[in-house]
C-alpha cells in the first residue's frame, strides 16, 4: 500500500475531510480518497447508511474503521443515499485496492443543486493535502 | 511542549518507510508495509521490531532479592541464574504500578545475582521513582540502564532458524523465559526467549551503539525466509490475540493482578506492597473480572466503550478490534463476575447503538504445538 505513489482521480470533486464525488448520471457516487485509504491502512470494517436514509453535507453518515481506529464519512453532498457497496460491506479492502473504483461507498440522489460546485477539484485537493493544510 | 523520545533506530524506521507515531512520549514506527501483513508474517515467519522505549533497570547489591520480593508480586526467590519471569509492581492497595519482565544473571562476582527489569516506556519515570521511593535499609544499588543498553524483539515462528545463521551457540537449547550472554562487537548482549506476541520468540538487549549494525544484520539474515521489520500497530493485535496485558488497558492504577487474571503472576504466600489487599480481595472476590468476547452483531468494540446488559451499564472495554489470525472482531473488556461465563451474552455500546457480543475462551490465539 505505503510504497504506491497516492493518486488524485481527475475527474472527481473532493472535501477536506477526504471523501471523493463523481457525478453519474443523476446520482452521486461518494468515497474516501487514496490519500485517505493510505493514512488509515488496513481497512476492516464499513458501516454503511440504510437506502433511503437522509444525508446532509458535512455531516457523518458512516463509518470506516481500520486495524486501529473508527473514522467517520462525511457526505460530500446533501440528498438521500440511493445505493450502497454491498462488496466493500464482504471485503473492506476493496476501499485500500481500489478507493476510487471498487471501493466507492454510496450513491447519493443530491437534493441541493451546485453542492458539487463548492467542492475541491483534484489539483486544489492535492495541493492542500501535500501542503499538510488537511488535517 | 513536551518534545517525544526517538530511539537510535529512528532514521532506520523512516528508512524504511515506516509511519511514525507517539506512544508512550516515543516517536515510534506504527507500520511499515502494512498492519495485517505485518501481523501474518509474525503470526507465519519471523518479524523485528524496535522495543528500545522499554526501560531498562538494573538492581544489585547484597538485598537485590529481599527489596525485590518486597516490591514485585512474583516470587523471585525460586528463580534460577539466566531466568525471566513477569511480575507486577503493586500499590499498597493493589492497583497495578507497571508490568515487568525480571531477569536473573550473574554479577560481581558470578555467584551475586544481579537483576535486569523490564518495564513500560510510558511508565519508566513513575517506576524509577517508585523504586526509589522505597529503598529503605535495604542496602541495593539501581541504576537506569535504558538509554545505554538498546532493545530488539524478533519473533514468530522462524525466528530461532535465522537468528542461528548469527549466533555459534546451539538457540533450540535456550528454553522459554530463559536468557543467556552472546557476544557483540567487544562487548556483550543478553538474549532471552522471551516476548510479547505469542509467537516463539527472543529479546535482544545490547549497548546501544550496536544498534543499527544488529537490526541490518537480523532482517538479512531474515530476507528469503520473509522477516520483516513490524511496527506498534502489528504489536497490538498480536499481543491482543494473545491476551497479553497492556498497561493502561487491561492493567492500570485502577485494576488489580487479580481482577486483570493475573493472579498466576502473584505469589500470595510471600510478603510484598499490595499483597494484603490482593489476599483480602482473593478471600471476598473480584468485583470486577476481564473476559474475551466475541462480538455477535456486525461492529468493532474499542478501548473505552461501555459494556451493558439490558439497558445496565456493566463494565468497560479495554481492547477491542479485528482480530487478523481468527478473522473476528474480538475483544477484553472488565464485567461483574456474574457476567464472565463462557458463552453469557452481553452489549457492548457502539457509537450509540447497543451491540450484542459473547464471551468466549482466551487467549483467543495460541501458537500451535504450544505445550
Amino acid at each position: 500500500m505505503s510504497d504506491k505513489p497516492i493518486t488524485y482521480s481527475p475527474d472527481c470533486k473532493y472535501t477536506e475531510t477526504h471523501e471523493w464525488a463523481r457525478q453519474e448520471g443523476d446520482l452521486i457516487v461518494v468515497g474516501i480518497s487514496d490519500y485517505a485509504q493510505n493514512q488509515l491502512g488496513d481497512i476492516v470494517f464499513v458501516e454503511m447508511p440504510p437506502i433511503g436514509d437522509t444525508v446532509q453535507a458535512g455531516k457523518a453518515f458512516s463509518v470506516i474503521e481500520s486495524v486501529k481506529a473508527a473514522s467517520d464519512i462525511y457526505a460530500p453532498v446533501s440528498g438521500t443515499v440511493a445505493a450502497t457497496n454491498a462488496d466493500v460491506v464482504n471485503d473492506p479492502a476493496l476501499v485500500n485496492q481500489d478507493a476510487f473504483g471498487a471501493g466507492w461507498l454510496v450513491k447519493i440522489r443530491p437534493s441541493q443543486p451546485g453542492e458539487m460546485d463548492k467542492l475541491l477539484d483534484a489539483t486544489a485537493y492535492q495541493q492542500k493535502v501535500e501542503a499538510g493544510e488537511l488535517k | 511542549m513536551l518534545t517525544l523520545r526517538r530511539t537510535p533506530l529512528y532514521d532506520t524506521h523512516r528508512a524504511l518507510g515506516a509511519r511514525m507515531v507517539e506512544f508512550g512520549g516515543w516517536e515510534m514506527p506504527v507500520q511499515y508495509s502494512g498492519i495485517l501483513a505485518e501481523h501474518q508474517t509474525v503470526r507465519h515467519a519471523a518479524g523485528l521490531f524496535d522495543t528500545d522505549h522499554m526501560g531498562q533497570f538494573e538492581v544489585t547489591g547484597r538485598d537485590a532479592l529481599p527489596f525485590l520480593q518486597h516490591l514485585l508480586t512474583a516470587d523471585l526467590a525460586t528463580m534460577e541464574m539466566f531466568e525471566a519471569r513477569y511480575a507486577i509492581l503493586c500499590y499498597a492497595d493493589g492497583t497495578c504500578v507497571d508490568d515487568t519482565f525480571v531477569y536473573k544473571l550473574p554479577g560481581r562476582p558470578k555467584t551475586s545475582p544481579r537483576y535486569l527489569i523490564v518495564v513500560n516506556a510510558s511508565n519508566r519515570l513513575k517506576d524509577w521513582a517508585w523504586m526509589n521511593a522505597h529503598r529503605g535499609g535495604f542496602r541495593v544499588n539501581l541504576h537506569d540502564l535504558s538509554d545505554e543498553w538498546c532493545m530488539l524483539a524478533f519473533q514468530g515462528p522462524k525466528a530461532e532458524t535465522i537468528l542461528q545463521r548469527l549466533e555459534p551457540f546451539d538457540l533450540s537449547a535456550l528454553k522459554y523465559h530463559r536468557a543467556r550472554e552472546f557476544k557483540i562487537g567487544q562487548g556483550r548482549g543478553l538474549i532471552a526467549r522471551t516476548g510479547y506476541t505469542g509467537e516463539d520468540g527472543f529479546e535482544l538487549f545490547f549497548p546501544v551503539a550496536h544498534a543499527k549494525h544488529l537490526w541490518d544484520a537480523i532482517l538479512e539474515a531474515g530476507q528469503a525466509d520473509g522477516a520483516l521489520p513490524i511496527g506498534f500497530g502489528a504489536r497490538d493485535s498480536l499481543r491482543f490475540e494473545a491476551k497479553l496485558p497492556l498497561y493502561g488497558h487491561e492493567i492500570d492504577a485502577h485494576t488489580t493482578p487479580l481482577e486483570a487474571a493475573l493472579g498466576w503472576a502473584c505469589a500470595l504466600d510471600k510478603m510484598f506492597i499490595g499483597r494484603d489487599a490482593l489476599l483480602k480481595q482473593k478471600l471476598e472476590g473480584v468485583a470486577k473480572k476481564l473476559v474475551g468476547f466475541e462480538m455477535v452483531d456486525r461492529g468493532i468494540a474499542r478501548s473505552g466503550y461501555e459494556i451493558a446488559k439490558d439497558g445496565r451499564a456493566i463494565g468497560i472495554v479495554t481492547t477491542g478490534m479485528f482480530a487478523p489470525t481468527l478473522g473476528k472482531n474480538l475483544g477484553l473488556g472488565f464485567v461483574p463476575p456474574e457476567f464472565a461465563a463462557l458463552g453469557t451474552e452481553f452489549e457492548v455500546i457502539v457509537r450509540g447503538k447497543p451491540l450484542k457480543a459473547r464471551v468466549v475462551k482466551t487467549p483467543f490465539y495460541e501458537r500451535p504445538g504450544r505445550s
